[in-house]
């Protein structure tokens, strides 16, 4: 037999980082991704705390002070930093509600799309002989108009608003789901371990919800991102063109209806509430790509 | 390729028919009485009301008007505008050349310019150009267009006075509309200086709307490219002592550009989406100025046909572009 | 004057504190002469053949003391001059046939390619050779073949395309990386008595990667064995076979099923070290059942009699014939390199 003498030699130590950690390591490296985190939690905070947060009720209007610049431009005053519109109210207020209202719409719309996309998305995937098809070709149609042009519909025949609006955004996100959902269960069903959980007696729920959909988390996870970030944009454009959030209600995108006219005389008027969905729907993008790129893992050794 | 074509007409169908579907289900959806709603008119007296009904086919059950409906269409019958009275068709055919000559410049500038940006970040990867690249594109399509446009015309328009505000001509010229390209039209009339004039009017709104689709495709060329650039392909290339501008651009680029295609053809869709807000911030008479207006004012028949037109237009792009995919891709070209 | 010459070759993927995937390789090839690479997954061996052909990219990371080819300094090639070697006098098959042919163009394009950079032929003369070369691999039905795509090509055809890509510069010295590997076990006995016979015909090297230990005892006249990124032994072939020095080697070959003689196979514990658990000393010394407190120290590739061997205890010595092996941090002569890295 051969002698094994024990080694001198260290023992090597191998150091294999848990799967959180590498995620987390990886997402850390992306100064962009972390930023727009910051951002983000900014703007929750913001959200969260408008009222505490604004100076100023945003509806209230003072006559004395129309289309006041903002503080550090002549003729601005410190009482309203980002200076008022041309109803004299306070541009920092609104903008923080404005906030607000944003994260609402998005958050709102995400959920009621996700949800029962993902529920469609299931069901096509696990009947693809005789509801999926179906389904899918609705979606297709859905899919056929631009998103846009599909919400103004929604919005054009329900009649504007706040709840309208999170509908018509909801409906439009819905198919991007659904084929996704359904693109990644055909995936997973064609593994190796479903075929073992239906062996060992799974059914369908249990493979639909225990097996199934946490390995699609990933890609679902990216796309709620996605649409989180253009339900703000969307809304801010059916604000925008007068189909959305009404006035006084200060949705930046509604902020920026009435603000066309002032573009020669106040351009804080016209730039902060623009400025604003730019830098939120930016900040979301870069998490999302941070996400995309740390969850990714053929990306990662790419570095 | 055959059977590839075959299978994308056979889905053209029943889509159609959805769309058709969707628009006259949306339009019976809006709350008050449907005569009202058609006519555009209030308080019909009783005799009319029930003439209108007659009339209009409103008192039959509802399949039976969808098929009216399918019927008009058949014929070309889209019914009427409220506000003008002329044909919905006549309508949109006149107004569809300039959104047309305004999607089509934005695609150039967006296709030229994204092209480029994205070939040429894949290639310096990792250097400054390559995160210019990406950051610009972020921010082009984290940014909502309607205020670009306004932000641009503060800029180049009321600051610089380099552009004109809005319209598609100045108003001086008289260019008879024979093609409803403005471009085309101005060269061929005889006015002076008209064509330069139509350009001026053209440039901003056509790098608005260029705006985010040129930040899409530089993305999804650069990240093709990266991953073209990976294949085994490309190492058998340079292994074959191949120059590094032919293994790029014969080699990788031609790969590359097969899932950009798609990506092009998805612009398309954003592009008449854009063009609504381009449309109505610059004044341009184009359909998507047309169907808002049209929602504001309640123009039912407008809305109604507009939003069919425009979605079959998608659609038939979407068709083209899937086609040409097939043709690009020779796995899909020589299947039976 | 070797046509191939290799010294102290490194390949390390990210900063300089990263461990090298390539660590230290000697090698040289004659011409004319077939070397056979052995090893595990991930001992190295592709990676090396890569660095060679300048495939290698960032972050990766090449240096060598020496790396001539046809009395060609490699290290100070530059990009011009390097792609008229490349492709033309070495040459390199890979793996996959099925991807490693570009899925746009057709097999002639691809072939007259090469015609055209390395050779100067154009138009018919050029569709002419590529014909030829399609014949000379052995493709049936060559004339309708020129015009395929790649996807309409069964591997072992693509394959045979792919020798035909990489002959067609006449190279003195041809790398084939696992040729077979991804064939059918029908079609990898052609395969490998295509190259055999190409490069007896041509009077060409070949570097033959494989793990397939059977293939090596018929075709190859040298072997290297590679473990964790070190050459850990080269050889003749009969001899090394018969009387493998290095333990290692000796373990490869004890695990061939023909060799053993009880039910199980034989193997050796542990498995190879990868990024995170290098040993300090000798890299098969945490596996290896003969290993001794020496161990502590990486040996030197020393020259011997019969080979070269990576270790202080070799195995099957007759006597005298043992090399004095010292350890590497003690090795003398190294030049202070020029370490060219590219």
């Amino acid at each position: 037999m051969n002698s094994i003498e024990t080694l001198p030699a260290a023992e090597p130590t191998a150091y294999y980082p848990s799967p959180l950690r590498e995620f987390w390591s990886a997402f850390r490296r992306n100064k962009g991704a972390l930023g727009g985190l910051i951002y983000m939690v900014l703007l929750v905070a913001c959200a969260l705390f408008a009222p505490a947060l604004a100076p100023y009720n945003p509806s209230e209007q003072f006559r004395d002070f129309l289309l006041t610049p903002p503080a550090w431009q002549e003729g601005g005053t410190a009482q309203f930093i980002l200076g008022t519109d041309e109803l004299g109210r306070d541009m920092l207020s609104r903008l923080i509600h404005g906030a607000r209202l944003s994260l609402l719409i998005g958050l709102a719309s995400v959920v009621f799309s996700l949800l029962p996309g993902i529920l469609l998305g299931l069901l096509a995937g696990f009947s693809p002989t005789r509801l999926g098809p179906f389904i899918m070709r609705l979606m297709d149609i859905m899919l056929a108009l631009p998103s846009l042009l599909l919400a103004v519909a929604i919005v054009a025949i329900l009649g504007p608003g706040l709840i309208n609006t999170i509908f018509a955004i909801a409906i439009v996100s819905l198919p991007s789901y659904v084929r996704l959902t359904r693109a990644a269960v055909m995936t997973e069903l064609n593994r190796d371990y479903v075929t073992a959980s239906k062996l060992a007696g799974a059914g369908t729920l249990r493979l639909m919800f225990i097996s199934v959909l946490p390995n699609c988390m990933a890609p679902l996870i990216i796309q709620a991102t996605l649409s989180f970030s253009s339900a703000i944009l969307d809304a801010a454009a059916l604000g925008f063109l007068g189909l959305g959030v009404q006035p006084p209600t200060p949705e930046w995108g509604t902020m920026l209806a009435s603000a066309r006219d002032y573009i020669e005389r106040a351009w804080w008027v016209v730039s902060l509430p623009g400025l604003a969905i730019l830098l939120s729907v930016l900040a979301i993008n870069l998490f999302g790509d941070g996400l995309r790129d740390a969850l990714d893992p053929k990306l990662k050794n790419a570095a | 390729m055959l059977s590839f074509i075959a299978r994308r007409v056979g889905l053209l169908i029943p889509t159609f028919f959805g769309i058709t579907l969707l628009t006259f289900a949306l339009i019976r959806m809006i709350p008050g009485d449907p005569v009202e709603v058609m006519m555009g008119e209030r308080k019909v007296d009783p005799e009319m009301h029930a003439q209108a009904m007659e009339r209009l086919g409103l008192n039959k059950p509802l399949y039976l008007q969808y098929f009216d409906y399918i019927g008009n269409l058949a014929q070309g019958d889209l019914g009427e505008s409220l506000r003008t009275r002329t044909s919905v068709w006549k309508e949109f055919t006149t107004l569809f050349p300039a959104t047309l000559e305004l999607a089509f410049a934005a695609l150039i500038i967006a296709g030229t310019l994204g092209l480029l940006a994205g070939v040429v970040a894949a290639l310096k990867r990792g250097s400054l150009f390559d995160h210019g690249v990406m950051g610009v594109s972020l921010v082009g399509y984290s940014m909502p267009i309607f205020w670009w446009g306004l932000i641009l015309i503060m800029f180049f328009s009321v600051g610089l006075g380099w552009t004109p505000v809005s319209g598609r001509i100045d108003l001086l010229y008289d260019v008879p509309p024979v093609t409803g390209f403005m471009l085309i039209d101005t060269l061929l009339s005889e006015e002076e200086g008209a064509f330069l004039d139509a350009l001026h009017h053209m440039i901003l709104p056509a790098v608005v709307l260029a705006t985010i689709p040129l930040a899409v495709i530089a993305r999804m060329t650069r990240s093709a490219m990266l991953e073209v650039l990976r294949e085994d392909y490309v190492r058998t290339a340079r292994a074959k002592g191949l120059s590094p501008s032919r293994v790029v651009f014969v080699h990788g680029l031609r790969n590359a550009l097969i899932p950009v295609l798609t990506v092009f053809g998805l612009q398309i869709g954003t592009l008449l989406a854009g063009a609504v807000l381009t449309e109505t911030i610059f004044s341009w008479p184009g359909i998507g100025k047309w169907l808002i207006e049209s929602i504001g004012a309640r123009d039912y028949p407008v809305v109604q046909n507009g939003i069919l037109l425009v979605a079959c237009l998608v659609i038939l792009v979407n068709f083209t572009v899937d086609i040409l995919y097939g043709l690009a891709n020779p796995r899909i070209r020589h299947q039976r | 004057m070797s046509l191939l010459e290799i010294q102290n070759l490194s390949v390390r993927f990210g900063d300089d504190g990263a461990p090298p995937v390539v660590d230290g390789l000697d090698l040289s090839v004659d011409k004319g002469e077939v070397l056979a690479i052995v090893g595990e997954s991930g001992s190295g061996k592709s990676v090396t053949m890569m660095a060679l052909m300048g495939l290698v990219d960032a972050p990766g990371k090449v240096a060598a003391d020496r790396l001539q080819f046809a009395g060609q300094d490699l290290l100070t090639l530059k990009g011009r001059q390097r792609r008229r070697v490349i492709g033309k006098d070495l040459a390199m098959v890979f793996q996959d046939p099925m991807t490693a042919l570009n899925p746009s163009y057709t097999v002639g394009f691809q072939i007259e390619e090469v015609l055209r950079q390395h050779l100067g032929l154009k138009g018919k003369a050029a569709r002419q050779r590529a014909l030829e070369l399609l014949e000379r691999v052995e493709i049936p039905g060559a004339a309708s073949r020129l015009d395929a795509f790649p996807h309409q090509l069964s591997g072992g055809m693509s394959q045979r395309v792919a020798i035909a890509m990489a002959i067609a510069g006449e190279p003195q010295l041809l790398i084939a990386d696992e040729p077979t590997t991804a064939l059918d076990v029908t079609i990898q006995a052609q395969i490998m008595d295509l190259l055999l016979s190409l490069q007896r015909d041509q009077n060409m090297a070949l570097i033959l990667i494989t793990h397939d230990l059977a293939v090596v005892a018929e075709t190859a006249q040298r072997v290297c064995v590679m473990y964790a990124g070190q050459a850990v032994e080269t050889g003749r072939v009969p001899e090394l076979f018969d009387a493998p020095a290095h333990p290692y080697t000796e373990a490869l070959l004890a695990s061939i099923p023909e060799h053993s003689n009880s039910r199980r196979l034989a193997t050796l514990p542990g498995i190879v070290p990868g990024r995170y658990d290098r040993p300090a000393g000798c890299l098969l010394s945490p596996r290896c059942p003969y290993a001794q407190p020496r161990c502590g120290e990486r040996p030197a590739l020393e020259p011997y009699d019969r080979g070269e061997v990576r270790c202080f205890y070799p195995r099957n010595m007759t006597p005298g014939e043992a090399p004095e092996v010292l350890p590497e941090s003690q090795r003398p002569s190294q030049p202070p390199g020029e370490h060219h890295v590219y």
